[in-house]
């Protein structure tokens, strides 16, 4: 049975949508024009115990807002959810006690505090062993390596000490179900492959469900096997990340090495995206065509070293969330404008 | 004999607000300039409040009998009096005045902290109370001192002297009451932002009556009941017991039956403001959409 079970999850928010100008202002206090904006649309999705997901999306795709679904910080317009047998919104305290939501830019921790007494507060509030308690926060700050910062206020922590200390705040009560919403987000690059390695272990130690909102594909890529691309509020790709580039990669980038002597006239006609810099020549083409081009060039030149790779994740990603866009906007331009309605309060 | 269990769950959660009032204890010490300040500046308050008192029965007594050595009295209060009331005002105000509520609540909704209390197995008016009751108490520890100086130096003002146990205890019941309807009131004031976002026009409009209806700046004996009786409308509303009520148990103005009527509405009125906090986090948590990303 799948731990989390969504059925055509929807979440509408009501915008009040105002013009320009004070005039417009002015005309806002008496009657308001909404409009209602549709985040999330009949999402169907079910995740296995064990998983590590990712959602990607561009921004306003609605990964947070089903994310907060989840979790149970907001109620859903419509359709059905299932964690771990509970509806998320009922926010009983069983489920709340078994899952935990981690939100890059927001802090769970006391401000003025060490984080060891917010620490000690969740121990209670979890209704944690003190044997426990102790174990898992000693291993969790040595995992992360912030056994000496416990006793310091959580206001003169970095941001990615910050973050590692909401980590274990969410994980010290070993919760079955981890949200993470962008938790790498505004960290440098070691930061980031900190927590990315810490995750990475956790998971595959505990085998806990986590379901992860990035913009960042190095996370994505170092973390999760299931990428679940969500776009307008729809699911548009559910499936592994080599599977997205398989399906929307076309094209092969190839950097071939020449010999010393070997001329290279000719070649910046090859394909549209030459560029060479002896002896060396990079150019992108369509996939299909790449082995017939390559062995024409292997018999008429004398090639040193071949490398065909596929274009980076960002920008397969980028096109593919532009196509999901495209493909939003044309059936989408008419069902908006008669969803504009007038209403005043 | 029957030994004696707490259920595991109730230990636990004795455990939890223990552990949340110590917490609050702590942050609440960690600023201590301006918990200095503040104190400070309560203390100022009063001393002003008094300067324009004994200004006020100066021109009253000047101006009525220049020549009598009678003590001037507005409507029941000789200069004694208001002075004992005002001190005692302040008292009231210690327990039910709730600095930074109910913008903290509406603050926590607009930016999205709330989420904490949708997340994690906490109830956020009952972690409110307790962070409450916890600054309240380091203040009054830190206080206790130069109230108990002030009011010293200002015995001779309680002209009827020391009340009796009876009143005593009542006076006690009704400022405990009058924390919780502080409180409430406020968390209440703060968890409309679910619906507005914006409160600081409402908290302002709260603060104005308060000041006027609480019996915070002057006696409520003082507000007339004729041509309309706007006394009787003060008297229906909460705000009386948020300084007034205590203040006029102590020194005698109630008394009797009318005194245990009083801190029986006092009560409803907590029970109203409870259910009222209740039901508004019920509804505007449902309504909540998580602002704030």
């Amino acid at each position: 049975m799948p731990i989390i079970d969504i059925q055509k999850l929807t979440k509408t928010y009501r915008v009040y949508q105002k013009k320009e100008g004070l005039v417009a202002s002015l005309r806002g206090l008496v009657k308001r024009q909404y409009r209602n904006v549709e985040a999330v649309s009949e999402i169907d999705l079910t995740v296995d115990q064990g998983e590590f997901v990712a959602f990607l999306g561009p921004n306003g795709a609605g990964k947070t807002t089903t994310l907060k679904m989840l979790s149970g910080v907001i109620n859903p317009t419509s359709g059905t959810c299932s964690v771990m047998g509970h509806v998320p919104w009922k926010r009983e305290n069983a489920f709340r006690r078994r899952m935990a939501l981690v939100m890059g830019q927001k802090n769970q921790l006391w401000w003025d505090l060490p984080a060891q007494e917010s620490f000690r507060l969740h121990q209670h509030i979890y209704g944690i062993d003190v044997k426990e308690f102790d174990r898992s926060l000693n291993e969790l700050a040595t995992m992360l390596n912030v056994e000496k910062l416990m006793g310091q206020p959580v206001r003169e922590l970095s941001l990615g000490e910050r973050m590692k200390m909401e980590l274990i705040a969410a994980l010290l009560h070993s919760p079955d179900v981890l949200f993470l919403d962008e938790p790498t987000i505004g960290l440098d690059v070691v930061a980031q492959h900190n927590i990315q390695n810490f995750l990475r272990h956790y998971q595959k130690e505990r085998k806990i469900t986590i379901i992860l909102t990035s913009h960042y594909m190095k996370d994505v890529a170092a973390l999760c096997k299931r990428v679940i691309i969500i776009a307008g509020g729809r699911i548009h790709h559910d499936g592994s990340l080599a599977g997205i580039v398989d399906r929307f990669g076309n094209e092969k980038i190839i950097t071939l090495t020449l010999a010393e002597n070997e001329s290279f006239v000719g070649l910046e006609r090859l394909a549209l995206d030459v560029s060479i810099e002896p002896p060396k020549i990079k150019f992108r083409m369509a996939r299909d065509e790449v082995a017939k081009t390559l062995s024409q060039l292997l018999s008429s030149r004398q090639v040193v070293d071949i490398v065909v790779e596929d274009p980076p994740l960002e920008e397969v990603i980028a096109q593919v969330f532009f196509e999901a866009e495209q493909s939003m906007n044309g059936s989408q331009a008419e069902s908006t404008a008669s969803r504009l309605e007038a209403t005043s309060r | 004999m029957i030994p004696i269990s707490i259920s595991p769950g109730l230990r636990q959660k004795c455990l939890t607000w223990w552990t949340f009032f110590r917490v609050s204890i702590e942050e609440r010490l960690v600023y201590r300039a301006d918990f200095a300040l503040g104190t400070l500046m309560r203390f100022m308050q009063v001393v002003i409040l008094i300067f324009l008192y004994a200004a006020i029965y100066e021109t009253v007594a000047a101006e009525t009998s220049p020549t009598s050595e009678e003590a001037p009295n507005i409507q029941g209060y000789t200069f004694h009096n208001i002075i004992a009331y005002v001190l005692l005002v302040y008292i009231s105000r210690a327990f039910s005045s709730m600095p930074g509520l109910s913008t903290g609540i509406s603050t926590q909704i607009r930016n999205g902290e709330i989420k904490k209390f949708l997340i994690q197995p906490v109830d956020l008016l009952g972690c409110l109370l307790l962070q409450r009751l916890a600054h309240k108490l380091v203040y009054y520890l830190i206080a206790i001192l130069p109230f108990a100086f002030v009011f010293f130096l200002a015995q001779g003002f309680f002209d009827a002297g020391w009340p009796t146990t009876e009143v005593l205890i009542v006076f006690i019941l009704s400022l405990v009451l009058s924390f919780l309807l502080g409180f409430y009131l406020e968390a209440c004031l703060g968890l409309i932002a679910f619906w507005f976002l914006e409160i600081t026009s409402l908290t302002f409009i709260y603060m104005l009556l308060n000041f006027m209806l609480s019996g915070h700046m002057f006696p409520l004996d003082w507000i007339p009941s004729e041509p309309i009786n706007f006394r009787y409308a003060v008297d229906c509303m909460p705000f009386k017991y948020l300084a007034y009520f205590p203040a006029a148990v102590f020194l005698g103005k109630v008394s009797g039956s009318e005194m245990y009527w009083g801190l029986f509405a006092e009560f409803l009125w907590v029970i109203f403001f409870i259910v009222m906090a209740r039901v508004l986090w019920h509804r505007g948590v449902k309504r909540y959409s998580g602002f704030g990303g």
